[in-house]
């Protein structure tokens, strides 16, 4: 049983990464909106894409190592 | 029961997707001690060997008209020497060393990963964490080196009001003893999952009614694996630029 209880949460856990999803789409996107509107400045912020976009994507790499160790530890 | 859960999967997919990930000793043997060779030691080892292969023989015969592995070595030189000037500043140059060693080791390693049948060393936490811990102690030494007890004031938000300080300040700690962790999990937890997708698919191409589906989604998903290997060499050491340039520069 708790076995099965740890699969379910770790099925849960995965949620995280939907909403890194759409943390990562929300960086990708308001940049390119900004990219469009002033092209010549956008080379420049590649870098700082780049970092927001890791950023963002931490939480979600968290919760997929939760599951992890929901699978495979607990 | 969780066992049992494991029997049921593998009974559904030909093998487990986690496999390819087990250490194993190379020369015989099941036990991996403190100095067995095992597979991980060795694709460690062909990074290493392929980076000095790349850097040393291609400016080996230097000419104007660069050779192929010349001019791949020199973008690969511009690439991490730009970014650490753009991100870190001119007075980090002194650590460019350090970062092209971190980004050519990532790459080389999550590049040999992608090939059939090899073990890709960066997908485990071991050696992602000695790469970030690394990288997180160098900083913080670095930072108290340079301007002693002023480094504190990365913490201490002098911009803020002072009744939000004392909370800024629980923050600001909290999230420079977090960066170790998200910086090693990000490239390992990115590596292992972008494998194991293509080995599910590899499973159910096994069964013939979705085997076409799943040939086209292993080719697109290490197609997508390809640039995720370079955006998150890319990535660690654009971290490790920033991570720098607060300890050399850590006033908010």
């Amino acid at each position: 049983m708790e076995g099965q209880l740890a699969h379910i949460g770790a099925g849960l856990a995965a949620i995280g990464s939907g909403a890194a999803a759409i943390g990562v789409g929300n960086v990708a996107g308001n940049f390119l909106a900004g990219a469009l509107r002033n092209p010549s400045a956008a080379p420049g912020q590649t870098a700082t894409l780049f970092i927001g976009i890791a950023f963002a994507e931490a939480l979600g790499i968290f919760s997929f190592l939760v599951a992890l160790l929901l699978m495979f530890a607990v | 029961m969780a066992t049992e859960a494991q029997g049921a999967e593998g009974g559904g997919l030909v093998f487990h997707p986690m496999d390819q990930f087990i250490v194993k000793p190379l020369f015989g043997g099941t036990d991996v001690g403190m100095f067995t060779i095992t597979n991980a030691t060795l694709w460690m080892f062909l990074a290493v060997l392929a980076v000095i292969a790349l850097m040393v023989l291609g400016t080996s015969r230097r000419a104007i008209v660069p050779s192929r592995t010349q001019s791949i070595g020199e973008l690969a030189y511009g690439f991490v020497y730009k970014m650490v000037e753009d991100v870190a500043g001119k007075d980090a140059l002194s650590f460019f060393p350090y970062i092209m060693t971190l980004f050519m080791f990532i790459v080389f390693a999550n590049f040999l990963g992608l090939i059939p049948m090899s073990f890709t060393t960066t997908s485990h936490f071991a050696v992602t964490v000695v790469l970030a811990l690394l990288v997180f102690f160098t900083v913080t030494i670095v930072g108290f080196v340079k301007n002693g007890s002023k480094f504190l004031g990365l913490f201490w938000v002098a911009s803020a009001p002072l009744a939000l300080r004392p909370v800024l300040a629980i923050i600001e700690v909290i999230s420079y003893f977090v960066r170790p962790v998200s910086h090693s999990i990000r490239l390992a937890g990115n590596l292992m999952a972008g494998h194991a997708v293509i080995k599910v698919f590899a499973g159910f191409a096994a069964i013939a009614v979705v085997s076409p589906i799943s040939v086209v989604a292993i080719t697109a998903m290490y197609g997508l694996e390809i640039l995720v290997s370079f955006i998150q060499a890319y990535v660690f050491t654009i971290l490790t630029c920033v991570y720098l340039k607060d300890a050399l520069h850590p006033s908010h």
